[in-house]
């Protein structure tokens, strides 16, 4: 593929899943401006449709839904980068979330340490999860998807049952935690919202997935592993071994993701009926931004402003499932993305001078 | 011995849905295609049916399993639709199975919500009132053992997901169709040189994957539940996948894993009857049969992987 299809493929993608939402909406009898007006005031706290001050708590908020998202497509594109596909970051961020709640309740430690402590124990407890699809694919050849989807059921039982065995736990949450993310700094500069450090961990975590992929010979392995899994066992590399890391890797990225929602939007131990969607956000995120370091950045900010609009949405009689099916039908066009550039080559070469085309198809008369 | 009559009676209710839908499975995992939106398949199917159940039942007479016959067509049909997406994604324009099928979960959940909310304005459908009854079968059921099993207080979709079952093996392994159907899982390269023509096969299997796995959508949320909600199907469409390679692909042993994942389902339900069971926490229970699902996988993973080319992008040009 071709650099500026790399780019071009996942904004037609996010084009084409956006114009989706907005047919369906029109036919349904719903106003499709109210959701594009909900979706600008939750990014930047400006309502085209009642002009009046910029509310930055809006922005806060915003960043606070897609510093997860962030982390989970971190995950995917690093598993995805090798050759995996981890399907189960939605376990893999409960775990995270329920080992830094019991870490920050139970650990005697206090101030930065603890705090560091209790990060290191969801992403050690997300590795963990993560290892298990990985070593069973390497062992015994069972497809990762298959376990990790199964874990993924697994991690939200055992996540509500540690939460519940918290010292101070009542009514589906446990106390607030000694030690938290949160910031009176940044809340302040953006109006009281639950902004919080957990932003540094992200920042960090997008630096570290860089330099780790692109810039080590151990991400070389990883990249040759996804490339051609036989061919890099021909060239002498681990590929067993890749396989087990990369999962790890991945499965502590999304572990963090739920230790920041835990230790900075929350501050609290919480008992979920169902998962809440970040470890499927993270593979429309890592699929969309190219599994690179930039590239998931700025779709995790796309799917960040999709989440965190939603209830808005909701308000405003819209029902707040279109986002999901905005988010299924980008992951589908970007999917799709070779057959989708085969069309477009089509379309245009019919604009082309012949012979051109003719160069395109092999040279065949 | 009456408690595991009972459990026996649930775990074919429990199974039946992960049979059927994993037959839809095995069609398309023959051809070569994988398959995970059977879930989300499920989801719609489960959605159709449970909606069109409400809204004919007023129409007839109290008690007539007319809505249900209608709701479970319906259901077939609207799976069938959505694994089109699928089919055309991965077999037209070379879509990676696993992401396309994640995809079309993903649509699946958001569109059977979001109809519930345009259809009847909240995150539900309503409750319908005739669910699936039990039926006992003259005569069988007198037989000792098998005939309180398998013959007496027994759902009839049950001996629905049976028939299917034998015409999909028969379909499968004994006809030309299914010896041609196999092969595109396997070699599709080679089958193209006989003559085959893979792309069409590989649609009418997958369409087949969908019309099933729709089908066990609305059988499951007939006869397990009073309506259709976002939890309506909570992963017996993953769960199905994980029978059928536990069940290596074939028909019988994807029954055998069905109904031991219904018992496994089962088990949760009837603890609190079980004094040695009762210390466990509900959560243990909860989780307990997809954990046993990888435990199966792990005790059971054999030499037999599966189609060959399962989960392959099909290139004609490939050697």
């Amino acid at each position: 593929m071709k650099k500026y299809e790399k780019i071009i493929a996942p904004l037609l993608a996010i084009l084409l899943g956006i114009l989706i939402g907005t047919i369906l909406l029109v036919f349904s009898g719903k106003s499709p401006i109210y959701m594009f007006s909900t979706l600008i005031k939750s990014v930047i706290g400006y309502d085209i449709l009642k002009p009046g001050p910029i509310n930055l708590r809006y922005f806060g908020e915003f960043l606070v839904f897609s510093m997860p998202i962030i982390l989970t497509g971190l995950s995917v594109g690093f598993a995805y980068r090798t050759g995996l596909f981890n399907i189960g970051g939605e376990g893999q961020v409960l775990v995270g979330s329920a080992a830094s709640t019991a870490a920050a309740l139970l650990l005697p430690m206090s101030g930065v340490p603890h705090l560091i402590a209790c990060l290191l124990a969801g992403a050690l407890a997300g590795a963990i999860w993560a290892f298990i699809p990985g070593i069973l694919q390497v062992k015994k050849n069972i497809n990762v998807v298959v376990t990790a989807i199964m874990l993924n059921y697994v991690g939200l039982h055992f996540s509500n049952w540690v939460v519940q065995q918290m010292p101070t736990f009542a009514k589906a949450k446990t106390d607030y935690f000694p030690v938290s993310l949160k910031s009176p700094f940044l809340a302040s500069i953006t109006n009281n919202s639950r902004l919080h450090w957990g932003i540094i961990v992200v920042l960090v975590a997008l630096v570290i997935y860089h330099v780790l992929i692109e810039k080590t010979s151990f991400g070389y392995s990883l990249r040759a592993t996804g490339f051609n899994r036989e061919g890099a066992r021909y060239a002498g590399m681990k590929v067993d071994r890749n396989v087990v890391y990369a999962m790890m890797i991945s499965g502590a990225m999304a572990g963090l993701a739920g230790a920041i929602i835990t230790l900075g939007t929350f501050g609290y131990g919480r008992q979920l009926g169902a998962s809440e969607g970040y470890g499927f956000d993270g593979i429309a995120v890592a699929l969309v931004g190219g599994c690179n370091s930039i590239g998931i950045f700025l779709a995790g900010l796309l799917f960040g402003a999709l989440k965190v609009a939603q209830p808005a949405m909701q308000a405003l009689q819209i029902p707040k499932d279109i986002a999901t099916i905005i988010s299924a039908c980008i992951i589908l066009f970007v999917s799709m993305q070779y057959g989708i550039m085969d069309v477009v080559y089509k379309v245009v070469g019919r604009f082309k001078k012949k012979d051109e085309v003719v160069t395109k198809d092999g040279g065949e008369a | 011995m009456n408690i595991l009559y009972d459990m026996f009676s649930l775990a074919l209710m429990m199974a039946t849905p992960i049979l059927i839908a994993g037959l839809g499975g095995l069609f398309s995992e023959r051809s070569g295609v994988v398959n995970i939106a059977l879930e989300g398949m499920m989801q719609v199917g489960a959605f159709a049916c449970a909606g069109l159940v409400f809204v004919l039942e007023p129409h007839f007479a109290p008690g007539s399993p007319m809505p249900i016959a209608f709701g479970l067509v319906l259901g077939a049909i609207c799976g069938l639709v959505l694994s089109i997406i699928h089919a055309y994604a991965c077999i037209h324009l070379k879509a990676d199975h696993t992401i396309s099928g994640t995809a079309v979960n993903l649509l699946a959940t958001g569109v059977s919500l979001y109809a519930c909310q345009i259809i009847f304005d909240q995150q539900r459908t309503p409750a319908f009132t005739k669910a699936i009854s039990k039926v006992s079968v003259p005569i069988l059921k007198d037989i000792p053992v098998i005939g309180d099993l398998f013959f007496d207080n027994v759902y009839p979709t049950f001996y629905l997901g049976i028939i299917i079952m034998i015409l999909t093996w028969f379909i499968v392994f004994k006809t030309p169709f299914g010896l041609r159907l196999r092969s595109c899982g396997e070699f599709p390269q080679a089958s193209a040189s006989m003559g085959i023509n893979v792309i069409k096969m590989r649609y009418i299997a997958v369409l087949t994957s969908g019309f099933l796995a729709g089908l066990a959508g609305g059988v499951m949320v007939m006869s397990q539940n009073t309506q259709f909600t976002a939890a309506a199907i909570h992963g017996y469409g993953f769960i199905a996948i994980a029978a059928l390679i536990f069940g290596k692909w074939n028909p019988f042993g994807l029954l055998g894993a069905s109904i031991f994942f219904g018992f496994a389902q089962t088990l949760g339900l009837y603890v609190k009857d079980i004094s040695f069971l009762a210390v466990f926490p509900p959560e243990f229970f909860n989780a307990l049969p997809y954990a046993l699902t990888i435990i199966a996988l792990i005790v059971f993973s054999g030499k037999y992987n599966g189609p060959k080319a399962a989960g392959e992008i099909y290139d004609a040009g490939k050697r």
